[in-house]
């Protein structure tokens, strides 16, 4: 993965630049030393390290409007971070780059249960949005896996989604308001408890712009009530393409389950053999949740299983209780972690028509076997949200490049079919080289325009989102605007 | 002009030696928008749908009524209502698809199912510059690069025009449902509308119409379903005077109603369209002295009718929100003012994207 050359005039000025951040912030809230700064080095992407010029944890909008003005002033390049779980390197520093954490701003600053907001400050861990209104019975809806520890900022920033999204939608659905800090410090604020922008839906575009147009401080979310109940069913079948079939049939029924989630053979088996769930042994097994009332639930669940009985299932199992309920989310949601136990893997998230969900598939089988690495298949069935796990040996010289150029294949094949690079963990490092892959040159340039009206010089995570060649020419002037 | 392909359109624009004024269906202009017609018509057609995908793809200039027409046999819906503003501003013709996405149009379920904005996942326009722009795509989640989907969203044609849109779209219920609750005083009906909405019964409509002083709350899905969570919903307010409606034509024609307007229509005076936090919107309405006001999204859209140039504005007082002016003139703006660096980060966009000022120019600024 190919990154920038730090500018030589930061690293030589980095005493300076640490003074001057001094200035406007705690001593506990400037960390220059090199074995501190390594704690930022990375994020969930591990395979790529670079420890940043320094990391600054503002508390407060005003004190990172403070640093943002230092290092606009100072031209230096500025990687925004939320609690770091990005899987795309989207908070992965420069060396000639500060890093903007901003996980002491967790507080909650308003609860508002009549309206159906609440406003927190964005270093807030998802989950514990949630759970700053649960006594009242009130969620927010997105729900990345990571989310408990994921930031809000984070989710902001790459408009994060979640198993429960079919229903819910992302972030972007959830978002009402954010006060954000742009490149030069100033603070500005875009929308509230109020819906819809009065002019052009800047809040739109904020969300899902990697922290490359501000840094969000505070942001006002959609708490919801939760439903009375919810309950899964497991349904396994003969082939990926009857279960593909099943999922299409439920959704044009009218039924609209919270979660559909999909499972192919090499899945099911590391999953079985991690969590010992009692899966069936079977080429694709789906996960269906619905929601509501007892009586509710079980209207739903009839719907589903008869259409699903349609598709011959080699096993139906619906959870009676709650303790059956966790047994059919526990291989689920441990997917991830079977697969760290066999090996190193790569997570991809490209999305796909429903409607090209077999012959994906099908392609990515034979991909596995001329590349020769394996790959297991759990995803988000209801919205095509792929996420192919390709499993490789980061020990074995060649293999992670191997694996990626695989993991390439893969995404384009997204794309080919009318789909997208990515459907939730963002574009970051990881699939910047891919963008000339979905995007013609013209769209990746109205994307840019939208970052030189934000941020002129290019100075906030300034190597992500776009391919270098096509931002190189805008990095270069900001340079020598210096 | 009324170019037939996107690329007829592109040129049209580049060929522009002065202001654009960009016309889908022409039934929801908001403001003036002075210059030569470019009218989007022509570039008509479904090019996709897949029911089983919940994906519909059309042409920017496809009538809204073709549309439907095709969603209506499969049983499904665009989940947004579009409003039909024909009655409430006066005007004829046949609302397109581009119109209803340059517009960000929304109805009663906005409050539940989301915006025309959060069912849109792709879009194709040639901007100010005559260069054709693609951005999103027609899969559910996606979040390849900025999205400029959103931005395109209630743009009102001054960033670009639009050429083809994809929409998700939802199967329709099997029943539907609305609670009316009689004699509420607007402060009492928008706490009734926010105990419904903060209940677990999936309310996909709250509306008051303090005129016939009823409060209406909506519920959709499958029949048993609703017919229980109607009861549900029901004993949250015991004591009061309650009427329930299930006859699905009923139903639609009461939601109608309050998508399209209806109790503001054919009435003089200038129509104002509110955003505004739910709760602040009884105090906010008795401020304005209105003549006529209509509560949708459980409070957080107040409709407003009002005498001719009435400055509604400095009337919100401390209120956060926006106001529109949707029919009628006056001196102020019909778009609401963002403040300045907002303003500025506007005004970039519009400079980057129309760099000759040549779409719908001054519209929204």
């Amino acid at each position: 993965m190919q990154m920038p050359a730090p500018d030589a005039s930061i690293l030589a000025r980095k005493d300076q630049i640490v003074a001057r951040l001094r200035e406007v912030l705690p001593d506990d809230a400037v960390i220059s030393e090199l074995s501190e700064t390594r704690a930022y080095e990375c994020d969930a992407l591990t395979a790529y390290r670079c420890p940043p010029l320094c990391a600054v944890l503002p508390s407060s909008t005003e004190e990172a409007s403070a640093v943002l003005k230092i290092c606009h002033e100072e031209g230096v390049p500025v990687v925004p971070r939320g609690s770091g779980t990005s899987l795309a390197g989207g908070a992965l520093p420069t060396a000639d780059s500060v890093i903007l954490g901003v996980a002491k701003m967790n507080r909650v600053l308003e609860t508002d249960y009549a309206n159906r907001i609440i406003r927190v400050q964005t270093g807030r861990t998802n989950l514990s949005v949630s759970g700053a209104v649960a006594e009242e019975d009130f969620f927010y809806a997105p729900d990345p896996s990571s989310q408990l520890a994921c930031a809000i900022a984070g989710n902001i920033a790459m408009n994060s989604g979640g198993a429960h999204c079919l229903k819910y939608g992302v972030t972007t659905n959830n978002l009402m308001g954010v006060t954000m800090v742009l490149m030069d410090g100033t603070v500005i604020e875009l929308g509230g408890a109020h819906l819809d922008a009065p002019g052009l839906d800047l809040l739109g575009v904020i969300c899902g712009s990697e922290g490359q147009l501000g840094v969000v401080t505070e942001a006002t979310l959609r708490i919801l009530r939760k439903p009375e109940g919810a309950r899964p069913v497991l349904m396994g079948f003969a082939a990926n393409e009857v279960a593909g079939e099943c999922v299409s049939d439920i959704i044009k029924a009218g039924v609209l389950p919270v979660a559909i989630e999909f499972m192919d053979r090499p899945c099911i088996e590391a999953c079985e053999a991690f969590a010992h769930a009692g899966y069936p042994m079977c080429e694709a097994l789906l996960i269906v949740e619905v929601e509501g009332s007892e009586a509710e639930i079980a209207e739903q669940l009839e719907k589903i299983i008869e259409i699903a009985k349609r598709h011959n299932p080699v096993e139906l199992r619906e959870a009676r209780d709650e303790d059956e309920a966790g047994r059919i989310w526990l291989g689920r949601k441990s997917a991830f972690g079977a697969m760290g136990q066999i090996n190193d893997y790569m997570c991809l998230d490209g999305t796909i028509p429903v409607s090209s969900l077999p012959y994906v598939l099908r392609r990515i089988g034979e991909m596995s076997q001329e590349f020769g690495l394996k790959v297991a298949n759990v995803f988000h069935a209801g919205d095509g949200n792929m996420h192919p796990l390709i499993l490789f040996n980061a020990n074995e010289e060649g293999q992670l490049e191997l694996c990626e150029r695989f993991g390439a294949e893969i995404l384009k094949l997204c794309v080919e079919v009318g789909g997208c690079l990515t459907g939730e963990h963002g574009v970051g490092i990881e699939k910047r080289d891919l963008m000339h892959s979905q995007y013609a040159r013209a769209d990746l340039e109205a994307q840019m325009a939208v970052k030189d009206v934000f941020d002129p010089q290019w100075l906030l995570n300034p190597a992500k989102v776009f391919p270098l060649d096509a931002s190189e020419s805008r990095r270069t002037l900001a340079i020598a605007a210096e | 002009m009324r170019p037939e392909t996107e690329k007829e359109l592109a040129e049209a624009i580049l060929g522009a030696n002065g202001a654009l004024a960009i016309r889908g269906g022409g039934t929801r202009a908001i403001g003036t928008a002075e210059g030569e017609p470019l009218e989007t018509g022509g570039l008509s057609g479904i090019t996709l749908y897949e029911p089983g995908a919940l994906t519909l793809v059309a042409g920017a200039g496809t009538p809204l009524a073709e549309v439907e027409a095709a969603l209506d046999a499969e049983n499904q819906r665009l989940a947004f209502e579009v409003p039909d503003m024909r009655g409430l501003l006066g005007t004829q013709g046949d609302s397109t698809l581009g119109g209803i996405v340059a517009a960000n149009a929304s109805g009663p379920r906005r409050i539940a199912a989301g915006a025309c904005r959060d069912f849109l996942l792709g879009v194709r326009f040639v901007d100010g510059a005559g260069t054709v722009v693609s951005n999103g795509g027609r899969v559910m989640k996606n979040v390849t690069g900025y999205d400029l989907v959103k931005l395109m969203a209630g743009s009102h044609g001054t960033l670009g025009v639009l050429t083809e849109v994809s929409f998700k779209v939802l199967p329709k219920p099997e029943a539907a449902a609305t609670l009316v609750l009689h004699g509420l005083p607007e402060v009492e009906a928008v706490a009734a509308m926010a105990t419904a909405l903060g209940a677990p019964y999936d309310v996909t409509g709250a509306a008051h119409d303090p005129a016939a002083q009823r409060t209406c709350l909506r519920i959709e899905g499958f029949a048993r379903s609703v017919a229980y969570r109607l009861a549900q919903l029901k004993a949250l307010f015991p004591g009061r005077e309650i009427t329930e409606e299930t006859d699905p034509g009923a139903v639609a024609a009461l939601w109608a109603g309050v998508r399209d307007v209806v109790p503001l229509q054919g009435r003089a005076g200038d129509v104002w369209r509110i955003s505004c936090k739910p709760s602040d919107a009884p105090g906010l309405a008795e401020t304005l002295e209105a003549e006529a006001v209509l509560y949708d999204w459980g409070g957080g859209l107040v409709w407003a009718l009002l005498p001719e140039g009435t400055e509604v504005r400095s009337r919100l007082g401390g209120v956060a929100g926006h106001a529109t002016r949707v029919r009628g003139t006056g001196s102020a703006p019909a778009f609401h003012p963002d403040p300045a660096p907002v303003a500025a980060l506007a005004e970039g966009l519009r400079r980057r994207f129309d760099p000759r000022g040549v779409l719908n120019p001054g519209l929204m600024a």
